[in-house]
């Protein structure tokens, strides 16, 4: 492979898979192509693989068999290669709490190999980048959440990687944060760099990946754009919580006719998927009525990538946050809907 | 871009241990005040060993002053041990072992925090004692080379602890090795020359634990002035300890970072 088409080169794995002493297959035979530019989401329930898979492809865990290329370099045989290649902001954003924001990126570009003139102004640059110019000589440890994984993406991208693993980024912010850290993102992927992003975010994967991998147990399931993948879904699903938990059951049986499968859902209500479509929602008021059922909340969903999800696997996205709950595009709530 | 040089790569990594070290005084005041409290109370309460035969001097403060020295370097095991765990635990390990960092590099740099850590408390503990009554037969020089053997020994511990942190790969387990390290010291010369010791077992086991020979290295520039032999010797088994737990470190790492 050329310099040239190198530079040209994203992400390719054929056959991915990491065996554990004792235990399953953490990442059992992927597949996947991400293109130079192009932000991938993988998204999944937490023990999924995905961050078994992020540190194969970032050369920190050799796989047990098959190959991928990152930025045109063998993961195995040419990791230094695609260290020098990539950046990554790893689950926990790892930081020392004795050190100052300045000092971390003092080290960081040093030991990537910055000549020592440049490094004062990389930093100045990427901490402004991130807002955190202001707080640069602060020690890490008085840093929020939010700020620590600022640092954290602005550690990633001091050597200029071409190619940007990020593992969770946002677990754990707040709204504003979260916004703050996709607007970045976004950013980085319009300059030119590639973005491996895994989540459990339902709605992160939807706001800022222009393809998504979904994987569960060790496999991708499906993938494809989020437009692509909610349109093989195609029918939205309604959501009924009932006022008392023990009428769980009366509630899916009054929502059994409208689907082929009723789920229970976090919320302790059930879901089904309309298979006439929204214009069934009246009906379906009426039914929950005439079972005399008291419905604390009742909401349609679009087609989200938890249905996605739910229709490959079987199960709800675990651990998608609470933050994902009650968010996601295109929901028509109505609280406390007493149908009695 | 190309990776950083070696030098650079010690210095960063130095730099930040020096500034852990200095920024953490849980870890130094420890280290400065328990060694000069067992001081107190040995040179108090064991000052009538000085009446034995043969014992080598008439000050016991003299004799035990030693002794600080080793149990600094003792808590060197604890301190750059529980950095580097901290460094696994909290994946900083991993942030590091992404960028073309080598491992001769982090191991140096790690140990720039136990020279530090060393110089401060030889400095303290021969002020200290010197204020307090004990004799320094070597004069100035001497008060120099026990410096460089205080700081060479707490490197050379430093290591231990190094190796213990990438097996364990916590904090609790590099803590728990501190008692055992300190039985070391226990069963050495600690209190008494080896050959004023009565109990043949006893004298035995010290007469093989090389922190006898490294308290005896001390305490011939306290009590006798310039004994090449026995100074050489200190420095020998403080030197072979430091590369031993570099090696084992080294191999530690290997395991620890299994990058690609």
């Amino acid at each position: 492979m050329t310099d040239e088409s190198r530079e040209r080169a994203g992400i390719e794995v054929e056959g991915l898979v990491r065996e554990f002493k004792n235990g399953p297959r953490a990442v059992d035979g992927i597949d996947l192509r991400v293109e130079p530019g192009e932000i991938y989401g993988f998204l999944g329930p937490n023990g999924a693989g995905k961050s078994t898979t992020v540190l194969m492809l970032t050369t920190l865990l050799p796989p047990t068999a098959g190959t991928a290329r990152v930025a045109g370099f063998d993961i195995v045989r040419e990791g230094g290669d695609v260290r020098g290649a990539i950046g990554a902001a790893l689950q926990e954003a790892a930081l020392d709490p004795l050190l100052s924001g300045r000092e971390h990126m003092r080290l960081q570009t040093a030991l990537h190999g910055l000549p020592r003139a440049e490094r004062g102004a990389r930093c100045d640059e990427l901490l402004a980048r991130v807002g955190l110019s202001e707080a640069a000589d602060r020690r890490v440890g008085g840093y929020s959440g939010g700020m620590k994984r600022r640092l954290d993406l602005a550690l990633a991208l001091a050597h200029r990687p071409r190619i940007l693993f990020l593992d969770e980024p946002t677990t754990g912010l707040d709204i504003q944060s979260r916004t703050a850290l996709w607007d970045e993102v976004t950013g980085l992927a319009k300059e030119g760099v590639t973005v491996f992003l895994t989540t459990q975010y339902l709605e992160e994967a939807d706001a800022l990946a222009d393809r998504v991998g979904i994987i569960d147990h060790g496999s991708i399931v499906a993938e494809g754009t989020p437009a692509e993948l909610k349109a093989e879904i195609g029918r939205p699903t309604v959501e009924a919580v009932p006022h008392d938990p023990d009428e769980t059951g009366r509630v899916a049986e009054a929502l059994r006719p409208f689907g082929e499968r009723c789920d229970p859902t976090r919320r302790g209500g059930i879901s089904v998927r309309l298979e006439g479509g929204e214009s069934q929602l009246a009906d379906v008021v009426r039914a929950l009525d005439a079972a005399g059922i008291a419905v604390e909340r009742l909401q349609l969903h679009a087609p989200s990538l938890d249905d996605v999800f739910l229709a490959k696997t079987g199960r709800s996205l675990e651990g998608a946050g609470d933050a994902a709950a009650g968010e996601e595009p295109g929901s028509e709530e109505m609280d406390a809907v007493g149908a009695a | 871009m190309s990776g950083g040089g070696l030098r650079t790569q010690v210095g960063q990594l130095a730099r930040r241990s020096v500034l852990r070290t200095m920024r953490q005084p849980g870890q130094i005041v420890p280290a400065l005040i328990f060694p000069l409290f067992l001081l107190a109370v040995n040179s108090g309460g064991l000052k009538d060993a000085t009446s034995l035969p043969g014992f080598p001097t008439d000050s016991y403060l003299t004799f035990a002053l030693a002794v600080p020295f080793m149990q600094g370097a003792l808590f060197s095991v604890m301190n750059s041990g529980t950095d580097l765990a901290r460094d696994i635990e909290t994946g900083f390990l991993n942030r590091l072992a992404l960028t073309p960092l080598r491992g001769a590099a982090l191991l140096s740099g790690l140990l720039a925090g136990a020279v530090v850590l060393g110089l401060v408390q030889a400095a303290t503990y021969l002020a200290v004692g010197l204020i307090a009554g004990a004799e320094l037969a070597a004069g100035a020089g001497g008060a120099l080379v026990i410096v460089a053997l205080a700081v060479t020994t707490t490197v050379a511990f430093g290591t231990l602890g190094l190796f213990a942190a990438l097996r364990a790969g916590n904090g609790e387990a590099v803590q728990s090795l501190f008692p055992v390290f300190f039985v070391f010291l226990f069963i050495s010369s600690m209190a008494l020359p080896l050959d004023l010791i009565q109990t043949q077992w006893f004298r035995d086991v010290a007469s093989v634990n090389p922190v006898s020979y490294l308290l005896q290295a001390y305490r011939s520039l306290l009590i006798e002035g310039w004994n090449l032999g026995e100074l050489a010797l200190g420095f020998a088994i403080a030197v072979a300890i430091g590369l031993l737990g570099m090696w084992a470190a080294a191999g530690a790492l290997k395991t620890r970072l299994v990058r690609t």
